[in-house]
């Protein structure tokens, strides 16, 4: 919605909405992963201790500053960046393919169908901060403990979008036809419903991403998990709270902003990708 | 003349009989009915308890589990970097349980939650109950007062932008809100304590109460200085979801036919927008708001965590951090009816208290 409104002039004219939508989404998409990218390109040299150069403001040298050991600020936040997409990624879509496979389940029969969505009530009633806390500590902690913390809380909201979808297909013609022809629950399930259900699958997943990302960061600031020698925007965060009284804001602020700016482009990429996709939502 | 005396007092003792009748039978009848609410509301609350009680069931297996599996020992969280000798090391394992296997383990804690003892504590060394009650009510003052706030100010800019909608005011409000969403907690908290305790020194750094003060001598006034910007970031995060409902359902109801009929008959700005807008969208806001208790929870454990503030949150961290198992299980199960709690009011409002489904039932 804010993204049409405020191409609609300037730059891209001469395009229509859909070209308009369609390139910057590409663009956007384009930046993250020259994020995810450039973290292999990252040398250690670039990562190491300068102790002539510690606690610089940021310049054109180093962009974002140097911190108390003389690293580079913009070069740990680009490989933070790169760890908290990464993370993301396989926890959205292990969070995805558990709600594929709870959604399903639930289109199965009565007694599967409640057992689903008391299971969604069930992982909603203990805080979400709390229960990826337990869960990472259940997992022995470390970056398994994060990433199971993260994909195996994210999954409720996305079961509920697809075991809603199911109860609206379930009563077209065309799935009755094929009950009566003798096909199987499983059989419909998997040939009828899953064909539908891949665009809603696809949207899910890149939106579930900002949440997963916000919460990696969350529960890596207040120390769970990954080591503190990993450059997560989480880590980076918290070890400058030990340096703010001493004035050197540039250690969380530019960090900080740039986690905002990749978590507000999945957003913007989920939303454009919807207008593209669902046709009711083409026209706005 | 005598007939005609006599004839009111007959109609008068008639009407008497009569209307002892119809008040006997309106009184039934208006019992009957409050009678029949109260036993709805029963029969809800009983359900609701014993969902409760299944769901706590639940949540103490399921995390008793995941704690079992993870690879803590007890022993080296209570002595923490002590080094003690092997004697005195499997007196302790035989203290905490550590050879004993998990069910029994399991059941020997479930009965001491039933009479109501939660365990000690191994950080602060004291009751976890203790524990929890003085901390959940330090975090209750701050997560009561920043939930009111965004709730108040979620409103009300929704009803701005609602009202304007399509306009700047709308756009700005609406961007405003969408960047909100996507701002890490801790990041916020961080750069407003940046800005107004480090720069500015408006406020104090961290901390519910100065340091090294007395409890006597900690004023009411201490107290409110050092839960502002705790309050403040944690209520910016509540207000850019109740304000982006509140403008999506304000919108929505200015497109229905009764709204269209009052602009007919005359109304319109404010005053529409308050007989019939506002009336409309407040209860399913303050809904939402009750069922953002999960949310709540979370936000005060990173605020927390931040501003050092001594609440249930910083006993999160901590109890999680340091393998506090006992405190960490108290918890969750305090968080667990803390979220529970929300959801029933949202539950009972949305049942109970809406006119509108009143009216439903009434007509049925």
């Amino acid at each position: 919605m804010t993204a049409s409104g405020t191409i609609s002039k300037g730059l891209f004219r001469g395009f229509n909405l859909r070209q308009k939508t369609i390139l910057l989404t590409s663009f956007i998409s384009l930046l993250l992963i020259a994020i995810v990218a450039s973290n292999f390109f990252i040398d250690n040299r670039s990562m190491s201790t300068d102790f002539e150069s510690k606690n610089l403001a940021p310049s054109f040298d180093h962009p974002f500053g140097t911190d108390w050991m003389g690293r580079d600020m913009f070069i740990r936040t680009l490989g933070g960046l790169g760890l908290s997409i990464m993370i993301g990624a396989i926890a959205s879509t292990i969070s995805t393919i558990l709600s594929i496979i709870l959604g399903l389940l639930s289109s199965v029969g009565k007694i599967e169908d409640s057992f689903v969505s008391w299971l969604v009530d069930v992982f909603l009633s203990i805080p979400h901060l709390l229960l990826i806390i337990l869960i990472s500590i259940g997992l022995g902690g470390g970056a398994t403990g994060v990433i199971m913390g993260v994909a195996f809380t994210h999954w409720t909201s996305l079961t509920r979008i697809v075991r809603a979808e199911i109860k609206q297909l379930k009563t077209q013609g065309y799935i009755q036809v094929s009950r009566n022809f003798g096909k199987s629950k499983w059989w419909i399930a998997v040939k009828h419903f899953m064909p539908h259900l891949i665009p809603q699958f696809i949207l899910g997943t890149i939106l579930m991403f900002p949440h997963a990302i916000l919460h990696e960061a969350s529960v890596t600031f207040l120390g769970f998990g990954l080591s503190p020698h990993e450059p997560a925007i989480g880590i980076i965060l918290s070890e400058s709270m030990r340096y703010l009284s001493a004035g050197y804001w540039w250690l969380a602020f530019f960090p900080g902003l740039s986690l905002l700016i990749v978590v507000l482009s999945f957003d913007m990429i989920g939303e454009n990708l919807d207008k593209l996709m669902n046709p009711k939502k083409a026209h706005e | 003349m005598r007939l005609r005396e006599f004839k009111p007092s007959v109609t008068i003792f008639f009407w008497k009989l009569y209307s002892a009748d119809v008040l006997r039978k309106y009184d039934l009848k208006f019992n009957g009915r409050a009678k029949m609410k109260h036993r709805k509301f029963g029969i809800f609350i009983g359900k609701k308890i014993i969902r409760l009680l299944i769901l706590l069931m639940v949540v103490c297996i399921a995390s008793f589990w995941l704690i079992e599996q993870s690879p803590i020992d007890p022993v080296r969280a209570y002595i923490g970097e002590m080094s003690i000798q092997p004697e005195q090391r499997a007196l302790l394992e035989e203290y905490w349980g550590v050879n004993t296997p998990s069910h029994e383990k399991f059941f020997n804690w479930a009965k001491n939650l039933l009479n109501g003892d939660f365990g000690v504590s191994l950080i602060y060394r004291m009751p976890v109950t203790h524990v929890i009650k003085e901390r959940f009510t330090a975090s209750l003052i701050l997560m009561a007062s920043s939930w009111l706030l965004s709730g108040v100010v979620g409103f009300i800019l929704g009803i701005i932008a609602g009202m304007n909608s399509g306009s700047l005011i709308d756009k700005a409000i609406k961007t405003y809100c969408y960047v909100l969403i996507a701002t890490p907690t801790f990041w916020l908290a961080l750069i407003l304590l940046l800005v107004f305790s480090v720069y500015l020194g408006w406020f104090p750094v961290g901390l519910s109460v100065p340091i090294g003060l007395t409890a006597e001598e900690v004023t009411l006034f201490d107290r409110i200085q050092h839960l502002i910007l705790p309050t403040l970031t944690l209520s910016v995060l509540g207000v850019a979801q109740i304000a982006m409902f509140t403008r999506e359902k304000l919108i929505e109801v200015l497109s229905s036919d009764y709204v269209l009929f009052a602009k007919a008959r005359g109304e319109k700005g404010l005053d529409l927008v308050l007989r019939h807008g506002v009336r409309n969208v407040a209860l399913p806001a303050i809904t939402l708001q009750f069922l953002g208790f999960s949310e709540l929870f979370g936000g005060a454990v990173l605020v927390e965590q931040v501003f050092s503030y001594p609440g249930i949150g910083q006993a999160t961290v901590a109890a999680g951090l340091r393998s506090d198992v006992p405190l960490l299980l108290g918890i969750v199960l305090v968080s667990t009816v803390f979220v529970f709690l929300g959801n029933l009011i949202a539950d009972i409002i949305y049942e109970f208290i809406d006119p509108r489904i009143k009216q439903q039932e009434a007509t049925q």
